[in-house]
């Protein structure tokens, strides 16, 4: 934007304007060019900085990080196994896709859990007695009732917030505690199957489960992940709703002075995403598991979440991340119990992929607006005398 | 040099060729200021001048890209608050620095870091001393945000002071204030004045510049385009005085003559215009025994009731935090009435969304212009259309349609005069009197009918304040205007009758002529002495 | 068949029972009560934590495996707080010195604290999960000989003791002190806390690493004390309940205890209560106090008061 020295940080950064909105200037092709080489950038430097770093961590564990990462790659894409990887991409997509919403409007929906596990655990009770309407109906009405499950767990948190203001992060964390206790309960009570020793629910028989895109083993839940990606995106950027939402989230006060129905945008947003977190549980029961046990919990909320930030809250930027997950938890399974470590070490991944992306998201602000790459404290504590910023005053045009 | 005892010659503080750049705009351009001991100095200029920033830079807020400030004759650096501070250097700043919640003297102790106890009793006795010093009385147990304006005001001088000040800064300390709570606060920064202090004094109402200043300095665009020194104040008469600002702030020139000219303040008698006469009109806005609950502590509104004409524009005067927010926002829809009727063009309204209120043209510019007025993370393009989103021709079928919000973006600010760099640029960095320019665009666009003003003009520029006070009056030719506004002086300029708010309640109506003011003057003074939380006068205690 | 009728049939208030419950109630809310008074701490001052779960385990961890090898409980503390701690440099830098989204990093947190931990377990002893020895424990002349609650109430490890002189001394410290006004002033108004001199950068940074070391207290109790054996996830949410706990106190330290307290004993309620000969899973039990705080908040509609700058990074001069 300006080519004088800047000394100030950007005091926004907890939000990340979408693209679209809140940008400025930037016509022109270089600019453009530029500005796709950043997002490149500022995207593949977390991922690859994530894995060096995983690298060092397997070798300090006297693991060889190169077997490690090729067996990810072998498990996770070749022969077939990239089946499985899209496969699961579909929760996990469905799951960010739901959380971008509500993160746009910066109403933090931390009970995905909940939501997750009450809608697949009433799928899983419901889809056994459903095996003589035709498939196609089943199907549907299976996948509206874990959506309205997951809805329905966010609506106290929201009517809490949208009537008291009652902070939702308490309220939604409770609310999956408690759903993760109440789909327990249903697993082993009422859902169990009679048959079994071990707390699980009846296995839903594979003609009852969702279809396979022809020519695949990809059932076509995939697909309605990606269709709630697209039009998630046509929502956000292009709509009434997706903009008021975006008010609402970067001024609520705003929003009511200039006439929007705050409560209302927020019971929407949540309601949204808690079908859409539904919608996840409903693609992943249906398309993969067909059958729930006691105790399941596969926390998908809290890996995706480092995701949705990365794509800068933006639907379809969203895609290529979880893809990229998907083959990583996919292969990563395998390459673990291959390298004798539990699977846990995927979430050290992500985390590892979230901190370099916060660090390189603040570099790059620093680096939009013009200025040094380091605050004035630690430019001074560390004496960088290549980093001095320029200033106004040697600008030669002054 | 370097060792030399500070003489009463050397200056308190001298910035040097200061510079400072934000993106896109030089804020301080090779800025040099001295100031003295015992002496006001006035900084003026238009909104965006760089006049905060200078002040930022001088008490550690913001450091400069370069130049030198030296103090007492000793080059310093100033890289933080801290440093300030234990230079003497206290400041109050544009924006109020008290916490709310917390109580008077749990706000003066703040930093104070004597020990791991906090000392109460000693700070307490401090108080007393200081409130006696300045002629003032205070309660220290009172959280500050329920003390009035001019009282928190005084607050913020005692907390500038507390550390044994050598410079105090005050930056835009009477925007807000009522003319009683401005006189006093004259008498304050007197006798600060003479007890040596260096004050540098902030103000967009010349008057006051003329009236206290020793020395006054002019910025424009991040430089200074004069200073008037104490002998040239001394032997002018303010009318010349004010012009020569003027010319200096605006530009030279044939600005000048226009500048001058717009400048209410140039006819400073204050003789009240002619009441218009439009008892006939038909009633634009009715409360009637209308009722709502205030915030927190403050007043809401009670039993009031008002008619508002078409060609009129009523005024509703009153000292800050006695229910004119309460008032506004009924009126717009964001806090219902719990009693009465607001009627508008006839029909019941009170009922009737924000929205719905909008649509039929009836409008709010708050008060609260960051705060609730824009979206700053969004462009001043979408800004300017907040309230039309979902409609055509901007949306259809609920899709957005860029294009058309362009242009029409385009076309307003060019008739608003809104200064920006373009509409796709954030509506946060717009400078405090563009901000209001934009409010005023998106709310008197669209079928504006019936507008209600929130303190339009506090904290603007001359020219800024002339235009919006004109905008206002132009809403007689079609429609009318509620004019809520702690301001006397712009009640009586615009305004054909003017009310008068005070504990929620309305007063009295005066019809705007020959005395009007007075009679205003004594509803107010009226409430004073009625207990709102204003110093009785203030007892010299000081030998 | 009467309530009293059936009590007395299933032994539901034997004394083995209510001890049970008091015992267990209390070393199941020791870890929380240590880590929401920590996040009372920094949600003063602005910086909200959600990586409290990963810096229990770290703590939990570390303490654990140094408990482990050096057969010191109390070094075991120690490093547990240094554990704790470790995450919460992180938290401090990105968070508190880069003004890096509060969230985010704390999801990171936790995400990292609980994958780094279960691998370290797993690389450390495999599958095999060596136990404690139960803890030393100091009793309290006098009060122990209370008949039946007083050799499991007033018979403790010190650390539990100084939970409590904790609690106090943070109330006196939040009330009287110019750290708690300082704390105070960076949560409501950090601009305010700056133009003030004091930085407010280092009030919020001395804050988190306070938050983050009790966390790894409560976690490193959690697995030397109350569990005795290091489990990957052993916190189970228990870093998430501490947040809802500050939260619901509303910051207040001895709100805290008490609410620890509740959710201690309603964690141990199942154990009680099978020894009583009621069978009630333990899922119903362990939501109850969830279910219980959202009914409250339904009827009394509380709004919970935080501080206006939580979660909002400071940055001087920024506009
Ligand atoms: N932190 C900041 N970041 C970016 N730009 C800034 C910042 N602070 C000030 N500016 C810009 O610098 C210029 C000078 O601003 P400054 O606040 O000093 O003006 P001012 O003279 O105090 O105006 P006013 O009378 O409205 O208070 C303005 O254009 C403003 O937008
Ligand atoms: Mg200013």
């Amino acid at each position: 934007m300006s080519d004088t020295g800047v000394s100030i940080q950007p005091a926004d950064v907890a939000v990340v304007p979408p693209p679209g909105l809140g940008e400025t200037g930037g016509r022109g092709r270089s600019r453009r060019v530029a500005a796709g080489r950043n997002l490149l950038i500022r995207s593949l430097i977390p991922v690859i900085l994530a894995l060096i770093a995983g690298g060092v961590l397997l070798a300090i564990l006297g693991r060889n990080p190169f077997t490690f990462y090729a067996n990810i790659w072998q498990f996770g894409i070749q022969q077939g196994s990239w089946e499985d990887s899209a496969m699961r991409a579909a929760p996990l997509l469905l799951i960010g896709v739901g959380l971008t919403i509500v993160f746009r409007a910066n109403i933090w929906n931390l009970g995905y859990d909940g939501q997750f596990l009450i809608g697949a655990a009433l799928i899983c009770g419901i889809a056994p007695h459903l095996t003589s309407v035709p498939n196609v109906v089943s199907l549907v009405v299976l996948f509206l009732v874990a959506m309205a499950a997951g809805a329905a767990w966010t609506i106290i948190p929201a009517f809490l917030k949208a009537r008291y203001e009652t902070n939702e992060i308490i309220t939604t964390l409770m609310m999956s505690f408690i759903g993760v206790g109440v789909a327990n309960l249903l697993v082993k009570g009422p859902f169990q199957d009679p048959t079994v020793n071990i707390p699980q629910t009846r296995v839903i028989p594979l003609d009852h489960m969702l279809p396979s895109i022809p020519g695949t083993r990809i059932h076509v839940g995939v697909l309605v992940a990606l269709a709630a990606a697209f039009i998630a995106a046509f929502v956000l950027k292009r709509t009434a709703f997706g903009l008021r939402l975006h008010v609402l989230g970067a001024n609520p006060r705003a929003a009511a002075h200039v006439g929007l129905n705050v409560r209302r945008l927020i019971v929407m947003a949540f309601l949204v995403s808690g079908a859409l977190v539904g919608a996840a549980a409903a693609a992943d029961i249906l398309g993969v598991w067909g059958y729930m046990r006691a105790n399941w919990n596969p926390g998908y909320g809290d890996t995706v979440i480092p995701f949705v930030f990365l794509a800068r809250l933006n639907p379809l930027a969203l895609i290529p991340y979880i893809a990229f997950f998907a083959v990583l938890s996919n292969g990563g399974d395998l390459a673990a119990s291959n390298a004798n470590l539990p699977t846990d070490f995927l979430l050290v991944l992500v985390a590892l992929i979230l901190l370099f992306m916060t660090v390189i998201e603040y570099f790059g602000r620093r680096h939009d607006l013009g200025g040094s790459y380091l605050t004035p404290g630690l430019r001074k504590a560390l004496h960088v005398p290549l980093l001095r910023r320029r200033t106004a005053a040697e600008e030669p045009s002054r | 040099m370097k060792l030399a005892p500070a003489s009463d010659q050397t200056p308190a503080v001298e910035l040097l060729d200061i510079t400072k750049a934000f993106p896109g705009v030089l804020a301080n351009d090779h800025i040099s200021l001295v100031l003295r001991r015992g002496e006001v100095h006035c900084l003026l200029g238009e909104n965006g001048a760089g006049k905060s920033t200078l002040m930022a830079i001088l008490s550690g807020m913001q450091q400069p890209d370069s130049g030198r400030i030296r103090v007492d004759g000793q080059e310093k650096e100033i890289d933080s608050p801290r440093a300030a501070l234990d230079l003497g250097i206290g400041t109050v700043y544009q924006h109020s620095t008290l916490i709310g919640p917390l109580t008077v003297i749990e706000n003066l102790l703040l930093g104070d870091s004597r020990g791991l106890k906090l000392d109460f009793a000693g700070a307490r006795r401090r108080l007393k001393e200081f409130a006696g010093m300045l002629g003032v009385e205070i309660e220290p147990d009172v959280p500050a945000q329920e003390l009035a304006l001019g009282r928190q005001q005084q607050v913020e001088i005692i907390k500038a002071l507390w550390r044994g000040s050598r410079v105090l800064i005050l930056d835009e300390p009477t925007s807000m204030l009522t003319p009683q709570a401005v006189a006093e606060l004259h008498k304050v920064l007197e006798r600060l004045k003479t007890s040596g202090l260096a004050i540098v004094f902030i103000s967009h109402k010349l008057h006051e510049a003329v009236a206290l200043g020793d020395r006054i300095t002019v910025l424009r665009q991040g430089r200074v385009t004069g200073s008037i020194e104490r002998e040239r104040i001394r032997l002018s008469s303010p009318d010349e005085l004010e012009s020569q600002i003027v010319a200096l702030m605006f530009g030279e020139g044939g600005e000048v003559a226009a500048a001058a000219a717009e400048v209410p303040e140039l006819q400073m008698g204050i003789e009240g215009k002619a009441h218009r006469g439009t008892d006939t009109g038909d009633v634009a806005l009715g409360l009637h025994r209308a009722y709502a609950p205030g915030d927190g502590s403050q007043p809401g509104i009670e039993d009031v009731s008002l008619e508002l004409r078409l060609g009129e524009v009523l005024g509703v005067a009153g000292v800050d935090g006695n229910g004119q927010r309460a008032l506004a926002e009924a009126i717009s829809g964001q806090r219902p009435i719990t009693h009465g009727e607001i009627r508008y063009l006839g029909a019941p309204v009170g009922s009737l969304s924000v929205a719905q209120r909008q649509k039929l043209g009836l409008r709010y510019v708050t008060d609260d212009r960051l705060g609730e007025g824009i979206v700053s993370a969004l462009p001043v393009s979408v800004n300017l259309f907040l309230k039309r989103i979902g409609r055509a021709p901007y949306w259809r079928h609920g899709h957005m349609r860029s294009e058309a919000i362009d242009r029409d973006a385009e076309a307003l600010v060019n008739r608003f005069d809104i200064r920006t760099p373009g509409v796709e640029a954030r509506a946060g960095t717009l400078s405090g009197g563009n901000v209001q320019k934009l409010l005023l665009a998106r709310e008197l666009s669209f079928d504006a009918k019936v507008v209600v003003f929130h303190k339009p003009t506090y904290g603007l520029d001359l020219k800024t304040t002339r235009t919006v006070r004109s905008m206002i009056g132009e809403l007689r030719r079609e429609g009318a205007a509620l004019l809520i506004s702690t301001d006397l002086d712009e009640l009586i300029e615009v305004c054909d009758r003017i009310a008068v708010l005070s504990r929620g309640r309305i007063v009295g109506v005066v019809d705007n002529g020959p005395g009007a003011a007075e009679q205003i003057g004594r509803m107010m003074i009226g409430d004073v002495t009625l207990g709102i939380k204003e110093a009785p006068e203030p007892e010299v205690q000081r030998a | 068949m009467s309530i009293l009728h059936f009590a007395a049939a299933s032994n539901i208030f034997s004394k083995a029972v209510l001890t049970s419950l008091v015992a267990g109630g209390l070393l199941a809310g020791v870890p929380l009560m240590f880590t929401a008074l920590g996040e009372t701490i920094s949600e003063r001052s602005g910086v909200l934590n959600l990586g409290l779960e990963g810096m229990m385990l770290l703590g939990a961890y570390v303490g654990f495996v140094v408990a482990y090898y050096v057969h010191s409980q109390t070094l075991g503390f120690v490093a547990g707080m240094a554990g704790g701690t470790l995450g919460g440099v992180i938290m401090v830098v990105l968070c508190v010195w880069l003004g890096l989204d509060q969230i985010v990093v704390g999801i990171a947190i936790t995400l990292a604290g609980g994958g780094i931990t279960s691998v370290l377990q797993g690389a450390q002893f495999g599958t095999s999960y060596p136990r404690l020895a139960a803890p030393a424990t100091v009793s309290i002349p006098g009060l122990d000989k209370i008949p039946v609650l007083g050799p499991s109430l007033f018979n403790q490890p010190v650390l539990v003791y100084i939970g409590f002189a904790l609690a106090g001394l943070l109330a006196w410290i939040y009330r009287k002190t110019n750290i708690g006004l300082n704390l105070r002033a960076a949560g409501e108004k950090p601009e305010a806390l700056d133009a003030a001199g004091v930085s407010v950068v280092a009030t919020r940074s001395w804050a988190a690493l306070s938050t983050s070391a009790l966390a790894g207290l409560g976690g490193a109790y959690l697995s030397i004390v109350s569990a005795g054996v290091f489990t990957p996830f052993m916190t189970q949410g228990q870093g998430y309940m501490a947040i809802v706990i500050a939260m619901l106190a509303r910051g207040k330290p001895l709100w805290v205890v008490f609410g620890s307290f509740l959710f201690g004993i309603s964690l141990s309620i199942a154990t009680a209560l099978q020894l009583a000969g009621v069978n009630i899973s333990t899922d119903i039990v362990n939501t109850l106090p969830f279910v219980a705080i959202i009914v409250a908040l339904l009827i009394f509609a509380r709004r919970s008061y935080l501080p206006p700058a939580l979660c909002l990074p400071y940055m001087r001069g920024a506009k």
